[in-house]
């Protein structure tokens, strides 16, 4: 812990850029709000139905998630946060691999298995 | 990272099971959208206060950096009170994990997202008593870092479960 602290410390000086301020909290939680209410908007009004409703809900989701990642958590291509970028760019690979590769297989199992 | 991967397959076993409701009740049936909007903005709002509180910690402002503290733990047990009593809810309504598949891959979820709010709140009144009395040192610093990271993670993985679990639920 000690020999982390150490690092840490070190290395405060050339991160206290990507910090992010008060701005970018605020703009981020507004963005937050408008994209939750959307989401919350096409469920409940039923204003889309079938594929588009769930199209749009992904959509919606996918943006929330990158709002808070540059918002919140100051993800962003600058030199410094490219280390941090590729590790996350790959962390999406291996749940989209689980994810989407689970669903696959067992809808396919599903739909081959024999009628009980 | 490790979470991630417990939260991914937690997913997944959501999406496969999503429609083996034996015929139970499926989500449709069962959840009230307005009070998972509360929900979500408690959480959010949370998040928002976490990121003030590290923003004191980078000022050195250890006073506020306890008030925000403070402020997120409030919001952030607001939202598990409120998870325990849709959880309560639901089992007196019969619909508890035991009813179908569809349900016990719901309550594991949420349970297991409910139950990650909860250690990020214990982590925060540990921080709480360690910033009173260290200070802003070095390590705090790291811990907060730390936790900081995993409370704005709680909150990605939560925009997930409303997106699939109760939007795409009550479609």
């Amino acid at each position: 812990m000690a020999q982390h602290s150490s690092t840490a410390a070190g290395d405060h000086g050339a991160h206290a850029s990507s910090h992010g301020s008060v701005k970018s909290y605020i703009v981020g939680f507004v963005l937050c709000i408008v994209l939750t209410a959307l989401s919350f908007g096409v469920a409940m009004t039923g204003i889309l139905t079938g594929f588009a409703a769930v199209a749009s809900l992904v959509v919606l989701c996918v943006l929330q998630l990158l709002v808070q990642l540059v918002f919140f958590l100051h993800m962003g291509t600058s030199p410094e946060q490219r280390e941090n970028l590729s590790s996350f760019v790959f962390t999406v690979l291996i749940i989209a691999i689980i994810v989407g590769g689970s669903a696959w297989v067992l809808h396919n199992m599903n739909a081959n298995m024999m009628p009980m | 990272m490790s979470d991630l991967l417990i939260f991914s397959v937690l997913f997944a076993t959501f999406a496969v099971l999503s429609g083996a409701t034996a015929g139970g009740p499926h989500g449709s049936e069962l959840f009230d959208l307005s009070f998972v909007l509360t929900e979500t903005m408690l959480l959010l709002i949370s998040s928002v206060t976490f990121g003030m509180a590290m923003l004191a910690m980078h000022a050195g402002q250890r006073n506020k950096v306890l008030g925000w503290m403070a402020v997120t733990f409030l919001f952030g047990a607001g939202f598990i009170a409120m998870e325990i009593y849709e959880f309560h809810h639901l089992i007196a309504e019969g619909a508890g994990p035991q009813r179908s598949a569809y349900l016990s891959a719901f309550f594991t979820l949420v349970g297991t997202h409910g139950l990650h709010v909860t250690s990020g709140l214990i982590w925060m009144v540990v921080m709480m008593d360690m910033i009173r009395r260290y200070g802003l040192d070095p390590v705090v610093r790291r811990r907060m870092a730390c936790l900081s990271l995993f409370w704005h993670f709680l909150d990605l993985v939560w925009i997930c479960v409303f997106t699939f679990v109760y939007l795409m639920g009550a479609l």
